[in-house]
């Protein structure tokens, strides 16, 4: 079975590259970009073959590690 | 004193900080990031700076699931103290030892230089060597120092005198030009300027040395 989570800042939490990345695209000429937020994307492989244990577990990883969720939220996908 | 100077793969500032705390008189143990216990009669733990496991998924985010981190947490959970300089300010917040989290700098630019601080409290053993307002001058060199945290976590450091220095010329976005904060006991502080890269003169300034000099006259509760 496999997993993607998606890491993202939570809203509110500044997002200096993101910012970046919406000037750099503003000085390319792309015109109308209002916001950029960046995150990441992590695929996972996994012995689990229960959809409801497999999410449970990601959604595990992702409170011990995958995210900081200080200022990080996530989603989980069972692909 | 005795000095529990943590090296993970990556670590880079752990012989400073080793020299740092021998130069004021502490006895120093080095300590491999694989053990899972602190040398006996540890009274503070330093976690260095450097880029442990790579900063790879978030700097600090590894090695806080290190075998030694349980070993730091325990120590703190006894009332022991803890020092964090640069990467060791992110892995302790990735511990949840202390508040808050460390960002990419505001400017996005890898910033490496001397820096003035305020010293925002001398309540702790870590500053108490200053007086509070007084200035100090620490290099740093990080590219996530951009210390965020929620208006209510905020509001607790500043109500609680948790702030230990300030940045007078904020470098990297921090909110509340934030460059260091204690926990909850005043035991763990996690700071991104390098007080052992100013403790001899051959380093561009010695205001480093009353800080060391400070923990090393220490002892851990039992």
């Amino acid at each position: 079975m496999k997993a993607r989570v998606h890491v993202m800042l939570k809203d509110g939490v500044l997002d200096p590259q993101g910012a970046a990345v919406r000037h750099a695209l503003a000085t390319l000429g792309f015109a109308g970009v209002e916001g950029v937020r960046q995150g990441k994307v992590i695929d996972l492989d996994l012995a689990a073959t229960d959809r409801a244990v497999a999410e449970a577990e990601v959604r595990a990883m992702c409170e011990r590690l995958l995210a900081n969720t200080v200022i990080e939220k996530y989603d989980v996908e069972i692909i | 004193m005795l000095a529990a100077v943590i090296t993970f793969p990556g670590s880079n500032c752990d012989r400073d900080l080793a020299r740092g705390f021998e130069l004021a008189g502490a006895r120093v143990v080095r300590v491999w990031h694989k053990e899972t216990a602190l040398p006996a009669g540890t009274d503070i733990v330093g976690v260095p700076g450097g880029f442990s496991y790579g900063d790879y998924l978030r700097c600090g985010a590894i090695a806080a699931q290190s075998p030694v981190a349980g070993a730091i947490a325990a120590h703190a959970a006894r009332g022991g103290f803890v020092l964090g300089i640069c990467n060791g300010f992110q892995v302790l917040t990735e511990m949840r030892l202390l508040p808050g989290a460390l960002m990419r700098n505001a400017g996005l630019s890898f910033v490496c230089k001397p820096v003035r601080l305020r010293v925002a409290t001398a309540d702790s053993a870590f500053t108490s060597a200053y007086a509070k307002g007084s200035e100090v001058v620490f290099p740093v060199a990080h590219h996530d120092g951009n210390y965020t945290i929620d208006a209510e976590g905020l509001a607790r450091l500043q109500g609680e005198d948790r702030v230990a220095f300030r940045y007078i010329d904020n470098p990297n976005g921090s909110m509340d030009d934030i460059a260091g904060v204690l926990s909850a006991n005043r035991r763990v502080l996690g700071m991104m300027p390098h007080p052992e890269r100013a403790v001899e003169a051959v380093q561009g300034g010695s205001d480093g040395s009353a800080f060391f000099r400070a923990l090393a006259a220490l002892t851990a509760p039992v």
